[in-house]
């Protein structure tokens, strides 16, 4: 059955990633699933993100959503909370911008500071 | 909203926020009366009875009770728009229940959309509920369950990105057949 396969790699990979972390914190993103962030297009970005993570085989970080934080013309926002370093808060994410996100900040270390709405 | 799965995934968002362990989404398309209809039910706090009332009411309830919102007005409207209606029942300390219903051959009714995208979002960004989700139409039939699923992923973190794109793909073959709408 596929199923099975694909969950046997995926197993595979994940121990390889956890002895590689061992004792590491894991990076964060957060994407906005209220009504304006999903009538916005969050759906598609969250799985953009979802979709760029699993083809670089990236596995130690964790995608959350959350509600409306009041923002909701620079909605889909998306934070990612990398540990050690300040939140940083983006707007207005298609999920092309999602995929460069991840694989700027979340694999390269490097911010897109022109899409930043927020940083703390 | 583009797509009626959309609606769904913000109303259950209702549900998580009302921290819902158990989520089940019912989905069922009835060929012989031209109706489909769509249930979220949940386990979560509930809304008391006074503000039930008002829960579809965007002016009343937005600043009041914020994890209500502008979600089930705008599917009610979407409801309404295609024949059909919305009705919500809840107890609190019990749970919700949200049933939308449509008219399938209506002109303004949204399509149905990526029910799988939804499903698989839903389970793998919040690995603490259980997701439960049904579609029949007529005597075909596809049922998922995340507790299930989860005891398929031994030591796999459950919040791993790549599961939700695996899940998409089975959810998406499971419902190949079944769905129309």
């Amino acid at each position: 059955m596929k199923t099975v396969e694909e969950l046997d790699r995926i197993r595979k990979q994940a121990q390889a990633m956890t002895r590689l972390r061992e004792g590491k914190e894991t990076t964060r993103i957060v994407v906005g699933m209220g009504t304006c962030g999903i009538a916005a297009g969050a759906r598609e970005t969250l799985a953009a993100i979802m979709e760029e993570l699993a083809k670089r085989n990236i596995q130690d970080v964790v995608v959350t959503q959350t509600g409306c934080i009041g923002l909701c013309e620079q909605e889909p926002i998306v934070d990612v909370i990398k540990p050690g370093a300040t939140k940083v808060t983006y707007g207005k994410v298609t999920k092309e911008k999602a995929r460069q996100i991840v694989a700027s900040h979340i694999v390269n270390g490097q911010v897109v500071g022109e899409w930043v709405i927020a940083s703390a | 909203m583009r797509e009626i799965s959309l609606h769904i995934l913000d109303i259950v968002q209702n549900s998580i926020a009302a921290g819902a362990r158990t989520v089940d989404v019912s989905i069922s398309e009835d060929e012989h009366t031209d109706t489909l209809t769509i249930e979220v039910a949940d386990d979560g706090a509930g809304i008391p009875p006074d503000i039930l009332q008002s829960v579809l009411d965007p002016f009343y309830t937005t600043r009041t009770t914020r994890k209500i919102g502008l979600g089930l007005p705008l599917f009610r409207e979407a409801a309404r728009a295609a024949g059909g209606d919305l009705d919500i029942e809840s107890s609190p300390g019990r749970g919700t229940r949200v049933q939308a219903t449509f008219k399938t051959s209506h002109i303004d009714r949204a399509p149905l959309g990526d029910m799988a995208e939804t499903v698989a979002l839903l389970v793998v960004c919040n690995p603490d509920v259980r997701f439960r989700y049904r579609h029949t139409r007529g005597t075909l039939g596809f049922s998922f369950d995340s507790a299930e699923f989860r005891r398929m992923l031994g030591d796999i973190p459950p919040t791993s990105p790549a599961l939700a794109v695996v899940l998409k793909e089975v959810i998406r073959e499971g419902l190949a057949p079944v769905q129309r709408a």
